[in-house]
């Protein structure tokens, strides 16, 4: 085929890639702009088809067949809750094919020069570090690996100690590209690097890790596309690298905190702060029946959904309550902090799903303001996000942290199991405030309770 | 070093296309978001396809089948579990 209509043909799936990312700024036009990325993507698959001197169809049939039947099966039949283990499969397995790709054109080009060895060695590090700590975010967060950051003393010099090495054995390669094997040495230690960083990153960070990977499985495309000298995977590589870093700054932002705070130090190893001092002899626990009564007097009702409400599955539950209360005149609006839940957005994705409509669910910014002329505030689920310590103490590992300033409404509602920390392991004074009520059970069940007494009383 | 470098501006121009567009996506839809620009970096599909079907050797055959499998999971999972995720915020229009 013409060279031409080849790099139009690619230039056109670029363009509709970034139509189909637009799309995706509104609800209303996000279902064409996400069909219109598809599109780019086959027309991309289909010129590489007719264009390239193909050998052999057969490998290259079983792998779409393969690669197409694994990504069904799991985009149709994965929970909602569970789709930020989802974003991390898929994250991993784009850097891993990017970062293969990457070494099996280092071995059919013949006399490769600086800038090709040193792309490849670019991909083969990045598509490495997403693809082992993707592997290590999932696992997190299907809770096959501990939640925990694993921290050890010189950690940070034994992951630099990694990266270091990487680099140095990358630019060597670059040097001498004869010493093809070396290829794998590099990407090799990049994966180690990979599990090193994320396994010392805790539950509660990631929101940013997800992000983090999202942007580093742009970034080895993109690498991947110098490789190959393909303005196709450049254009679509940078697109999502910039998707993700914005994401990352975002998460970083609702948490003020910085993105090395997040990567080298952060959460976990907090010292026990006086958990008897502030709780002793002031948590007063409430039952549904009287969070029921409550409901019933009340005009403007908030709900703070949190991971504890994915964890349970309460999502139905919560739009029973949402419904009925609605179909009672109360006003109810819900709350959603940014880093709520295990990925940006991962509560909004979880009360779409029962049909809540978007413009019940609120930002930290809009709702804020709103909490003074609200009768009754619900938090499902969720700890750190709803800490007063956040603004009152500047020692605490929160400190500065936007939060939801649920305490100025006149009654908060707290479903949780019991008193335990969230994952920032430290205590929430906003548990024994005067206007607190506590509702120890677990997240389904207490909601399910709330909406029968509803129905009862 | 001129090639390299004209690729490097589409490199950088497109990052920023890439800030201007998806500045103005809302938090609500930020993990179907995640999801469809994370099948857009599937477009590495392009190069597993070429080492796939090249039969140079049968290592760079090897990595690329690998590759192309890994690849098609993602833009294959990747677009349609976003299409489910918008279904669901399409509806209450």
């Amino acid at each position: 085929m013409e060279k031409i209509i080849v790099n139009l043909a690619y230039l056109l799936s670029a363009s509709l890639f970034i139509f189909g990312l637009k799309g995706l700024s509104h609800p209303r036009t996000a279902v064409r702009g996400n069909m219109l990325g598809a599109l780019g993507m086959l027309i991309a698959v289909v010129v590489t088809l007719l264009d390239k001197k193909i050998a052999d169809f057969s490998l290259i049939i079983a792998g779409l067949v393969i690669g197409a039947a694994i990504g069904t099966l799991l985009a149709l039949k994965v929970e909602m809750t569970a789709m930020p283990q989802l974003v991390a499969v898929f994250n991993g397995l784009g850097g891993g094919a990017s970062a293969l790709v990457a070494g099996a054109a280092l071995y059919e080009t013949k006399n490769p020069d600086y800038l090709f060895t040193t792309a490849s060695v670019a991909s083969g590090i990045i598509g490495a570090v997403t693809f082992f700590g993707s592997g290590v975010a999932f696992g997190k967060l299907q809770g096959i690996i501990n939640e925990r950051p694993v921290r050890y003393t010189g950690e940070q010099v034994v992951k630099a100690l990694f990266a270091i090495a990487a680099v140095t054995f990358g630019a060597y390669l670059v040097l001498n590209p004869q010493n093809l094997h070396l290829y794998w040495v590099i990407t090799g230690l990049s994966s180690v690097l990979g599990v090193l960083l994320t396994i010392a990153i805790g539950g509660a960070d990631m929101p940013v890790v997800i992000a983090l990977l999202n942007s580093y499985s742009g970034l080895a495309a993109a690498a991947t596309g110098f490789v190959l000298q393909n303005n196709a995977l450049i254009i679509s590589g940078s697109l999502v690298g910039a998707s993700g870093i914005i994401l990352t700054n975002l998460m970083c932002k609702a948490m003020n905190r910085s993105l090395l705070n997040v990567l080298f130090g952060g959460f976990g190893e907090v010292v026990q702060t006086s958990e008897e001092d502030i709780y002793a002899g002031k948590v007063k626990a409430t039952s549904p029946e009287e969070v029921a009564l409550l409901l019933e007097g009340a005009r403007r009702a908030v709900i703070v959904p949190g991971y504890g409400m994915a964890v349970a599955q309460a999502q139905y539950a919560v739009r029973d309550l949402y419904n009925l209360l609605e179909s009672r005149g109360v006003e109810v609006e819900f709350a959603i902090h940014p880093v709520a839940g295990r990925m940006p957005g991962h509560m909004n994705v979880l009360l779409a799903e029962v049909d809540i409509p978007y413009e019940k669910m609120k930002e930290l910014e809009d709702i804020n303001p709103t909490f003074e002329q609200t009768d009754v505030v619900i938090v499902i689920g969720a700890n750190d996000v709803v800490n007063p310590l956040a603004q009152t103490d500047p020692k605490s590992p929160i400190a500065g942290m936007p939060v939801l300033e649920v305490w100025k409404a006149k009654t908060v509602v707290v479903i949780k199991r019991s008193l335990s920390p969230g994952f920032a392991g430290i205590p929430n004074p906003l548990f024994a405030m005067d206007n607190a009520l506590m509702l120890f059970a677990d997240a389904k069940k207490a909601v399910q309770d709330i909406v029968n007494a509803l129905k009862e009383g | 070093m001129e090639d390299f470098m004209m690729y490097f501006t589409i490199f950088v121009l497109s990052m920023f296309v890439g800030f201007e567009v998806i500045t103005k996506v809302p938090p609500t839809l930020h993990t179907p978001l995640m999801s469809g620009s994370n099948a857009i970096s599937g477009i590495t599909i392009v190069g597993a396809l070429i080492s796939a079907g090249s039969h140079h050797t049968t290592l760079t055959t090897l990595l690329g089948f690998v590759a192309l499998v890994f690849a098609t999971v993602n833009v294959v999972g990747g677009f349609l579990v976003t299409h489910r995720m918008l279904e669901m915020f399409r509806r209450k229009e």
